[in-house]
């Protein structure tokens, strides 16, 4: 993997965000809506019940690396569609760059992206609503591990979605995080939902992360066996994204598509 | 067959004749490492047939001009020679990597510049050339940048936005970032259609000094047929995705009982079958 190459992405990402503030703001304004909302309804809740359940690590903290999830996701997604948006598929796929290094760019911009979203979550909900990640204890890092896995593989899937059916499908992908967060339990217990839904949330390793952190916050333990069930899901969703997007991209090379990909199909 | 292709060009200041260009499905012999090789290549589109197993080469230094109607299957060709479109059969070497199997090694010696693939316009001028740096591998960039600049006029848009410059000045920007790291192999799809005569003269004076300087090998396509006269010296006529006719451009036309360069162009045009008959 030439790294040079893989920096090009990531680079072009910061060119395009230092001269933009229609870029910047979002980084900044979502999240924090998103951490005031839920803290302020986290306090509400608590206020509700005279139980020593703790509702603003168990609750705005799933919020917190749910959104965390959702922009890395968001991240690779958006460092595509820049390319798509400016019609640059021809400029930048006739040069020697590999897939695996243009999606290693494509990440490293989410990382770099979605870790300022990360801190800026982290302040707010810290300061404003006094969230502790010790309470995660150890299994704050392999929590946050997975969900960068899990959201990177959605990033993956997603833009080989939107390189199949063209530009018009980024619609199908913008609520992808929405249609899941019923299934990845970050709001309730796997147990509220019922059956053939807890059969779906299972496949999921947010679901597993979510039951996980309510269980350590409550003082309960967390196997280690749905921690490495979790961090293999992640895993293989990665594999079976890459697999779509390479078989994708060799689907759009063959056809033509990548050189008239404004058009939305060759057929 | 037909011997095609006789002109002499300079490498390291030492003459040697260019090989000879086949003209269907028959490899060129690899006498003088061309610095890229088509051989017998063919584009289906479903039962359409694109591109009929065309076979050509481009010597160091040599400036071919491939011509046709719309939809001769030109941008097919050279969508194929990038990498971003898969041949049906046939290969392509380019500065003897084999595109197909060694795609980043070949695609390292090839650059091009088309009208309709701008840079990004929300980037300014050094911005889009920084990052293709470094997607071509480009060493010692800033020497390369001011190179650039210089040689298409650039220096008071460095830091302007693409999206805001005229088409014209937009060309001058993609051929900067083609010769940015000195291709091999450069291939340019109109690279004049949208820039008045004045500067289209100096953008191939640049381009001939270039492809002279570096041994750089040029395909270029165009319908201006007197600019194909000034720059290539040997054209390549497709029609219907095959290749009817060879040759200099300035010998070419009174071949086959025309005047000029364009007036041959139509004649294939109209009467491909015709003048591919004759050639064979």
């Amino acid at each position: 993997m030439n790294l040079s190459r893989v920096a090009a992405i990531p680079l072009r990402q910061f060119y395009l965000y230092r001269g933009s503030a229609a870029r910047i703001v979002p980084l900044f304004a979502w999240v924090t809506i998103d951490m005031v909302l839920w803290g302020f309804m986290t306090r509400f809740l608590g206020s509700l019940t005279h139980t020593h359940y703790q509702f603003v690590p168990a609750l705005l903290g799933a919020v917190l690396f749910w959104d965390f999830m959702t922009r890395v996701m968001q991240g690779v997604t958006t460092a595509f569609f820049e390319d798509v948006w400016s019609r640059n598929f021809l400029n930048i796929f006739a040069t020697p760059i590999t897939m695996p290094e243009y999606i290693a760019g494509l990440l490293t911009t989410s990382l770099a992206i979605s870790l300022v979203g990360l801190a800026v979550m982290i302040v707010v909900a810290t300061a404003a609503f006094g969230l502790n990640f010790a309470a995660y204890g150890a299994m704050l890092l392999p929590f946050v591990f997975i969900l960068f896995l899990n959201g990177m593989a959605l990033g993956v899937a997603s833009i080989a979605i939107v390189l199949r059916f063209g530009p018009a499908a980024e619609w199908f992908v913008w609520p992808i995080p929405a249609l899941l967060a019923p299934f990845a339990c970050v709001y309730y217990p796997l147990a509220t939902l019922p059956a053939p839904m807890q059969w779906l949330a299972r496949l999921l390793p947010p679901s597993y992360v979510f039951e996980g952190m309510r269980a350590v916050v409550s003082g309960h333990a967390f196997h280690g066996t749905l921690l490495a069930a979790a961090f293999a899901l992640a895993i293989g969703y990665i594999v079976l994204a890459s697999w779509l997007f390479a078989r994708v991209f060799r689907h759009a090379v063959q056809t033509g598509l990548i050189t008239r990909y404004s058009a939305e199909t060759v057929s | 067959m037909g011997t095609l292709c006789n002109r002499r060009h300079l490498r390291a200041g030492k003459p040697y004749d260019c090989i000879r260009t086949t003209m269907q499905a028959e490899p060129a012999p690899a006498l003088h490492d061309p610095v890229l090789r088509v051989e017998n290549l063919r584009k289906h589109y479903g039962p359409v047939e694109a591109v009929k197993g065309i076979s050509f080469h481009v010597c160091p230094g040599e400036i071919v001009g491939l011509l046709g109607v719309n939809g001769a299957g030109k941008t097919t060709t050279i969508s194929m020679i990038l990498g971003v479109l898969e041949p049906t059969a046939g290969s392509i070497h380019i500065d003897s990597f084999n595109l197909l199997r060694q795609r980043s090694r070949a695609l390292s010696s090839t650059n091009f510049a088309a009208v309709y693939a701008p840079l990004p316009g929300n980037l300014t001028v050094y911005e889009n050339l920084r990052v293709f740096a470094l997607l071509y591998g480009v060493h010692d960039f800033p020497a390369r940048l001011r190179a650039v600049l210089d040689a298409f006029d650039l220096h008071k848009f460095r830091n302007t936005k693409c999206g805001i410059l005229s088409s014209g000045e937009q060309t001058r920007v993609g051929l900067a970032k083609a010769m940015l790291n000195q291709p091999r192999i450069l291939l340019l799809d109109e690279p004049t259609a949208s820039i008045d005569p004045a500067s289209a003269r100096d953008i191939r004076s640049t381009i001939r000094a270039f492809a002279a300087r570096t041994h750089t090998g040029v395909l270029w396509t165009s319908h201006n047929m007197y600019e194909v006269e000034e720059v290539c010296s040997r054209v390549m006529f497709l029609s219907q995705g095959e290749i009817i006719l060879s040759g200099d451009p300035r010998t070419l036309p009174a071949q086959y009982g025309k005047s000029t360069l364009e007036q041959l162009f139509i004649s294939v045009a109209r009467e491909p079958l015709h003048l591919g008959a004759f050639q064979s």
